[in-house]
């Protein structure tokens, strides 16, 4: 079980800020691909995942991290602090 | 090195008195403050900042680690809220200290453009016509490059 979390515009489109989900997927790829053959709502928010950032394990990476050992996925877009 | 994510409001003028005072290490202190800003049209309500707790403290504090390595510094603070701002209330603040002034605003510029665009914060503005996340500017993801 991986805990994936959502954030801003992510989090609105999908319409829950975390959830569990038991997965396979060998990468953060894979794992997308899971995700957005769920429900439309998945394949709204990951139309487009230049538009989105990724972090694992709460250090950000790119789509083609694996997935092996991790506890914790977030998908988010290009963040606006300062 | 120091590094604050909150919620309250912070006092500008405290935070870098007690920074700055009581050092003999380092000659020169450099300060930023982020504030709210209205837009053009003034009809900003509200700004809902987000943020992904754990992860931000961690990278700020990364970021910290890295001006301090990079610059000759005696100390860093990074001050960054989240939650509901209005116009003209301060989002964040970040201090260096430094024996020499060169060092002290180039990693001053260093946080900042790093905490911009790789610390996970988001903004949400509030306006009389709606609500809208506000969209990364490319130009803040070039900052990066010059360093």
């Amino acid at each position: 079980m991986i805990d994936v979390l959502y954030f801003a515009w992510v989090r609105e489109r999908i319409g829950l800020p975390k959830e569990q989900v038991e997965t396979g997927a060998a990468t953060v790829a894979e794992l997308v691909e899971e995700l957005k053959a769920r429900e439309e709502r998945y394949a709204a928010a990951f139309e487009d995942v230049s538009a989105l950032r990724v972090a694992v394990d709460q250090e950000l990476t790119d789509f083609d991290a694996p997935l092996a050992g991790v506890r914790e996925v977030a998908f988010f877009p290009p963040m606006t602090g300062g | 090195m120091t590094v604050r994510v909150q919620e309250q409001a912070f006092d500008l003028g405290a935070e870098v008195q007690a920074f700055a005072l009581g050092r003999d290490d380092a000659g020169a202190v450099v300060n930023f403050t982020g504030i709210v800003r209205n837009t053009p049209d003034g009809d900003l309500e509200r700004m809902e900042m987000e943020h992904y707790p754990g992860m931000t403290e961690n990278a700020l504090k990364g970021i910290e680690a890295e001006a301090m390595k990079r610059w000759n510094l005696k100390d860093c603070l990074i001050i960054h809220r989240y939650g509901t701002l209005r116009p003209g209330d301060l989002i964040m603040m970040v201090a260096t200290a430094s024996p020499h002034r060169g060092d002290a605003f180039e990693a001053a510029m260093f946080l900042m453009d790093y905490l911009k665009s790789r610390a996970p914060f988001w903004k949400k503005e509030y306006t009389t016509d709606g609500a809208e996340w506000v969209a990364a500017k490319d130009e803040d993801e070039d900052a990066l490059t010059k360093w």
